[in-house]
């Protein structure tokens, strides 16, 4: 019984490494798997996976407009205080006075890319990007305005 | 036809019709050193690319491909980096053993290469003992790695140090027996007269079934007695830095990163000697037309094929299984490989007293 245990002990083992073997040396015959790229050589032919997260950046359309309210659910939900947004009245032509967003204001140096703050948003206003090239001298410059200026809110977005 | 024999035949002659015996003597064993220092070089330029490349492969990665074309120079490069490197000696160390100990991890690496035999008739020393003197002067080494330990003055270095000299010491126990029921079936100790017995096939091949459990055990062994991955332990770098060359920088690291991999080329050419008939083609009984087509590539290839299969199949090993505990790693040897390589011993033996084998 106790030899019948360790011989079918040993005949897994070798089983199971086989396998692991078997695994790995389709890899290294298999050059087409490699997932792998020559990074600075083909910026243009990267092919990144569509779930990267590189910044944070607030899309407009072609009117200048964008989808942000000035809710302030993504700076809530912001873990690391990266997101600071201030807002403003808009007066609107019947006279009533409306929230509106006037500077969002987004500190890429501590962000830690965790997608809270995308998830938040109930408009759809910030999504991630995929650039990932964020190195600079100066590190006021990764302070960024993801709103562009003279830009509004998109019509019929409340 | 190209041979290796040839040309060391005539450097022979004219050494000894153009000096006295003595200094032609001297001037062979001036060359042969140089040779050996050659030789360690570029193995550790070779050895390391192509595992880094295996290595990148397997990982589904490209591995280096910057420094020449497709990354060859990369090891140059970095040879050069290493060799312009401060080499530190800590404030507490035992200054003459820590610089010792690197010399003596590769001074005994050197002396293993003395009795392989690199292609027909072409070895350093033929001594009649060569497979007891290689399996006697490879388990030195193990107080190189403790002299580092030691001498470093660090607990990383001291701990991967006593690993490593646990798992030597257990380890040469199965690789000695899996050398033995080789030498059981060749019936000599000398290398060259286990690679003429291969003359009709390779003992893999003409020993059945016990003759490749062999061969598994030793693989298994040599991997444990070179300290690589998946048994590892001295090193260990998720636990102990570096293990027993955490201090060491500069040239001297280069020489245990040398000793490594000249290490791990030595017991393939061993493995290939034992188990693959070393520079011997590969025949197949009594097909001379066969036989002769084998014949024409010659017998360095041959065994420079082989032994690069077998590093091969080491580094296939290491990118492939993680590191044992080191529980597991005596249980291994003392439960597993070392009654089963008794027991095939006992089995090799009595095969070769009936003569089963072919």
């Amino acid at each position: 019984m106790f030899l019948k245990k360790y011989l079918s002990d040993i005949f897994s083992a070798v089983a199971s490494l086989l396998k692991g073997m078997r695994m790995t040396g389709y890899y290294f015959t298999h050059r087409k798997e490699i997932i792998t790229q020559n990074y600075p050589d083909n910026p243009e032919l990267m092919k990144l996976p569509e779930r990267f997260r590189g910044e944070v950046v607030m899309p407009h359309d072609e009117n200048n407009e964008h989808a942000c309210t000035g809710c302030t659910a993504c700076e809530l939900a912001c873990p690391n205080a990266t997101i600071k947004i201030i807002t403003k009245f808009d007066i609107s032509p019947d006279g009533k006075k409306k929230k509106a967003l006037d500077t969002f204001i987004y500190h890429l140096e501590l962000c830690t890319m965790c997608n809270l703050c995308v998830v938040a948003c109930p408009t759809d206003a910030i999504k991630m990007a995929q650039n990932f090239e964020h190195s600079v001298f100066d590190r006021s410059k990764l302070t960024k305005k993801l709103n562009a200026p003279g830009s509004k809110i998109r019509e019929g977005i409340e | 036809m190209f041979s290796l024999e040839g040309i060391t035949k005539s450097i022979d002659r004219w050494l000894n019709s153009t000096f006295h015996p003595t200094l032609a003597l001297l001037l062979e064993f001036l060359i042969v050193g140089l040779c050996a220092i050659t030789l360690f070089a570029v193995l550790g330029l070779v050895l390391v690319l192509m595992e880094r490349k295996v290595s990148a492969y397997m990982q589904i990665r490209r591995g280096p491909n910057r420094v020449g074309p497709g990354g060859s120079l990369q090891t140059v490069a970095d040879t050069i980096k290493l060799t312009m490197k401060e080499g530190l000696t800590p404030d507490g160390a035992d200054k003459f053993l820590f610089n010792l100990a690197p010399f003596v991890v590769l001074t005994v690496a050197m002396l293993v290469l003395a009795p392989i035999a690199f292609a027909k008739g072409f070895q350093l020393w033929d001594i009649n003992i060569g497979v007891l003197y290689i399996s006697a002067v490879s388990s030195v080494s193990i107080i190189g790695i403790l002299m580092a330990g030691w001498a470093s003055n660090n607990k990383y270095s001291l701990l991967g140090a006593m690993r490593s000299g646990a798992q030597i010491v257990s380890y040469e126990l199965s690789a000695g027996l899996s050398i033995i029921s080789m030498v059981v079936l060749t019936g000599s100790l000398q290398i060259s007269d286990i690679i003429a017995s291969q003359q009709n096939g390779w003992w893999i091949f003409k020993g059945h079934i016990p003759a490749i459990i062999a061969f598994v055990i030793f693989i298994i062994a040599v991997t444990a007695e070179t300290n690589r991955a998946p048994f590892d332990l001295a090193e260990a770098e998720s636990e102990l830095t570096a293990g027993f060359h955490t201090e060491y920088s500069g040239m001297k690291f280069a020489l245990f990163f040398l000793a490594e991999y000249v290490n791990i080329f030595i017991v393939c050419a061993i493995g290939a000697t034992l188990f693959f008939g070393g520079w011997m083609p590969l025949h197949i009984g009594n097909w001379t037309g066969f036989n002769h087509i084998m014949d024409y590539i010659p017998s360095s290839i041959w065994f420079l094929g082989k032994t690069f299969f077998l590093i091969f199949l080491i580094m296939w090993f290491r990118w492939t299984f993680p590191r044992l505990r080191i529980d597991q790693l005596l249980n291994l040897e003392w439960k597993y490989l070392f009654p089963i390589s008794m027991f095939n011993l006992l089995l090799i033996t009595v095969m070769a007293i009936m003569g089963w084998h072919f």
